[in-house]
This record gives structure tokens, C-alpha cells and sequence, in this order.
């Protein structure tokens, strides 16, 4: 999977668990707090679905590299790898 | 004997709402407890369950009417179904109509939003398959399945009002009625939360990524417990005089992305596991954002708990929601110097708020009650 399949499949996913946020309006460099009020109960769920759907175990200590698109896909391009 | 079954009110500031759909239909047997209508409210559709075991008469009124709260839904027949030998079990759907009523209860859930667009597009949902979590359908799925060609004879004014503004429109008109009413007085203590945070981290980082707790769920916990000790903020104030409910069903007040909140209830908060908790917390937010809440979570509450940590505000005031008589608020979790011992060390620290009803308590008992939510929290093994 490259960068670009990546953040498709994460979109995919962040929609998935928040289908109250529309893909399109995503802005990759911005925090999901700040543009939709993301919480932790999102972030929890966010990571259940990337250990379930990608199989990533995304540690609570490591929360924060999930904040924002492009970190999502930065933190999980290297896991994957 | 014939029971009338009316549209129940849903907590203080909802007075009217939509009949969207029927999940019965005349000879249809249901048991109480069952989802028999969908209605949409201020707060978004909702799942109506039936009060009684009965077989349903009568249908009083059709999809797409608003009718006030009270009025007459559908008429039952209650000894047709206490005729039948109490210890069988439900027969299993057979009939052409119990199996539809059994397809229609499992079919996939939809966003209030989608099922507003869906009615705008005159699209039939119950032939949708849905994209979103646990099948929920979306405004995309509406849209994509667009216009169907048959479109309702009478488009309904009736959702006009409803959505967004018709929320913030209930949630004023509650919050007007408290302030105007209730003579609330507020209380905040700084708790030291370090036992709790550290407990949880602990727990979390031994649990799979599903078993993971958050710091909510120990508040409502500590809430559910300090209310069973303390008399005096979880139960209803009526017609002059208090009520303690004898069961605390602590409501959790969950945030709408787009404005507004809802707070379903977590029922008989007090006996349940972390975990039960938990997993009942989850399905809660995910159901108030995107699919929808049942009746009996947003009448239950006897007291409410708003975290808004999230918004990173240290304190918050809250309002409560009559005919509720208290609210206990938590603001963010700091790490800041704190003494212990003598010695100034960097702890967790957290806000803990509580307005309640002075009709009904005062001051030194609600600095007891917030006393023990805080003790309790400071022994996260023990809740």
C-alpha cells in the first residue's frame, strides 16, 4: 500500500467510525480535534478500527502521532513497513 | 382489555414529535420492552418501545404526522396475549407479519441526517444497505440510491423544526425552565485524579485495544455510587416535592458534532462493571451521533454527568435538566504542582463541578456528595 492508498483506506476508516464527518472536508494537515471535535472516545474507536481493519496496535501512548490526517498516515506507514 | 399507547414525553424539553415509521402493524403481538415506532424528535429519530405485553388493535396514527406528547399512538389488546400460557416462549416469527415486523427490527440503523435526506428524496430506507458502522445508513447511501420514482403522495411538513435548530430550540426551552425554576447552587473542588490516570493507563496498556477504558467511565461509576450513599441528587422534583429515584440511572451528556447534545442514560449505572460500563458508554455516543437513541434512555436519567474535558476547559457550571435535581461536571485532567506530603509534586489534576437543586439540598450536603465521588475515584480498583 503506498502513501496515497493509505490515507484513502484511513479516510475510509475515520468516516467509517465518525460517519458525521464528511471525507471530503478532511484537511490532512489539521488536527481531527480541532476541525470536528474529535474526543477520545473517536480516537478509541479510530484505533479499534486500525488494529481490526489494518492490523495495527496502536498503543495508548502513541494516541498522539493519530492527531491529524498526515500523522495518521506518517505513523502508520512505518508500523506497516 | 384495550390500553391506549401514547407518544411518552422524553425528558423535559420535548413536548412533540414525528411518527416516521410503524414497526407493528394491527395483530401483531409485541412484548413490553419492544421497539414498535420510530419517532423523530428535537434530539434526532427515536426508538419508542411499548410499555406492555399486547397485541396491537389498533394504528391511530400514520407515518409523517407530528402529534403532541400524550397522544394516543396505537390501541392494545393486553389480555389477548395474557390468555396465552405465560411460560411458553414467543413463538418464533412465522406469519407474513411477525417475520416482517422481525426484518424490520434487524434492519440497519441511519443517521438522523440521512433519514431527513431520505424523506427530502422520497427514498424508501428500508431497501437501502447501509455503508456506515454496523451497517448504518448514510446520507451518501440516501443519495445514492436517489429519488425513487413514486414519491409520497403528501411530502410531510411535518420534519420542519426538527434537525439542528429544532434541537437548539428544545435545549433552550429546557434550560429556560431550570433557570427559571430551579434555584440551583454550584460547587467545584480540585481532585487529585493521579491514583485513577495511572490505574488506567496500567490497565489499558495490558488490554487488547478493545478493552480499553476511559476516564468517563469511572466518573459515572464514582456518580452512580455517591448517589446510592447520599440522598438527595439522583431522583426527579414534582408537583412540589423530591423523589428519590430508587434506582440511579446516571446520563451521560454527549456532545453532537454540528451543535447540541443529548444525555441517554447508562441504566442502573451502580451494579455494572467498568467494562458493562464501558462498552454500554460506547454504544451510547456512537447511537446519539449516528444511529439513534430509544425513548427509555432519554427519559431514564435521575442525575447527569457532562465531561468536557474534551474542550479543555478547566471547570464547568452545568445546568441542570429538570425534573432532574443535580449534574455533576468534569472539566480537563492537568498535570500540575500539587502538595502531597509537604512536598510540591506535578499531579493529575481534575475539576469536579456539581449543581444541584436547593429545594432539595444545600451546600454541605452537596460538598459531601462531591467529597465521595472524589474519594471513590482515588480507588479506581474498587469501582
Amino acid at each position: 500500500m503506498n502513501r496515497e492508498q493509505l490515507a484513502r483506506r484511513v479516510l475510509e476508516l475515520l468516516t467509517a467510525i465518525a460517519p458525521d464527518v464528511e471525507a471530503d472536508s478532511v484537511i490532512p494537515g489539521v488536527a481531527f480535534r480541532d476541525q470536528f471535535d474529535f474526543d477520545s472516545m473517536d480516537t478509541l474507536n479510530f484505533a479499534i478500527a486500525l488494529h481490526r481493519e489494518l492490523g495495527v496496535d496502536v498503543p495508548e501512548t502513541d494516541y498522539a502521532h493519530l492527531a491529524s490526517l498526515d500523522q495518521c498516515v506518517a505513523y502508520l506507514a512505518e508500523r506497516l513497513d | 382489555m384495550l390500553t391506549e399507547f401514547r407518544l411518552p414525553a422524553l425528558g423535559a424539553d420535548m413536548d412533540a414529535g414525528t411518527l416516521v415509521e410503524w414497526h407493528v402493524a394491527p395483530g401483531d403481538r409485541c412484548r413490553r420492552g419492544d421497539v414498535v415506532a420510530v419517532v423523530e424528535t428535537d434530539k434526532g429519530a427515536i426508538d419508542v418501545e411499548i410499555f406492555v405485553d399486547g397485541v396491537v388493535r389498533e394504528l391511530r396514527v400514520p407515518p409523517g404526522t407530528r402529534v403532541p406528547v400524550g397522544t394516543v399512538l396505537a390501541v392494545l389488546d393486553t389480555e389477548a396475549l395474557a390468555a396465552a400460557p405465560e411460560s411458553l416462549p414467543a413463538p418464533p416469527p412465522t406469519s407474513t407479519a411477525e417475520g416482517a415486523v422481525a426484518a424490520s427490527q434487524q434492519r440497519a440503523k441511519i443517521s438522523p441526517a440521512a433519514r431527513k435526506r431520505a424523506q427530502e428524496l422520497h427514498v424508501d430506507v428500508v431497501s437501502l444497505r447501509g455503508s456506515g458502522p454496523e451497517g448504518a445508513i448514510t446520507v451518501q447511501d440516501v443519495e445514492r440510491a436517489g429519488p425513487s420514482p413514486q414519491p409520497s403522495p403528501q411530502p410531510s411538513p411535518a420534519v420542519v423544526g426538527e434537525g439542528a435548530a429544532g434541537m437548539r430550540a428544545a435545549i433552550a426551552a429546557a434550560m429556560s425552565r431550570s433557570k427559571r425554576e430551579i434555584p440551583h447552587y454550584y460547587l467545584a473542588t480540585t481532585v487529585d485524579v493521579t491514583s485513577a490516570v495511572d490505574w488506567l493507563a496500567a490497565r489499558n496498556a495490558a488490554a487488547p485495544v478493545t478493552g480499553r477504558l476511559l476516564l468517563p467511565v469511572l466518573l459515572v461509576k464514582a456518580v452512580a455510587l455517591a448517589c446510592r450513599e447520599k440522598a438527595g441528587f439522583s431522583g426527579f422534583y414534582r408537583d412540589g416535592r423530591y423523589d428519590e429515584s430508587p434506582v440511579v440511572h446516571v446520563g451521560v451528556a454527549v456532545a453532537l458534532r454540528g451543535g447540541g447534545l443529548v444525555a441517554p442514560a447508562l441504566a442502573d449505572t451502580a451494579t455494572r462493571s467498568l467494562a458493562e460500563l464501558m462498552d454500554g458508554f460506547r454504544d451510547l455516543v456512537t447511537r446519539a451521533r449516528a444511529g439513534r437513541l430509544r425513548a427509555s434512555e432519554l427519559a431514564a436519567p435521575t442525575i447527569i454527568l457532562t465531561s468536557l474535558g474534551e474542550a479543555s476547559v478547566d471547570t464547568v457550571l452545568p445546568i441542570i435538566q429538570p425534573p432532574q435535581v443535580a449534574i455533576v461536571g468534569a472539566g480537563v485532567v492537568h498535570v500540575r504542582p500539587w502538595v502531597v506530603d509537604g512536598r510540591v509534586v506535578p499531579r493529575h489534576l481534575l475539576t469536579l463541578s456539581l449543581a444541584a437543586d436547593h429545594r432539595v439540598s444545600d451546600g454541605r450536603l452537596g460538598a459531601h456528595f462531591l467529597a465521595r465521588i472524589a474519594a471513590l475515584i482515588a480507588d479506581p480498583a474498587a469501582l
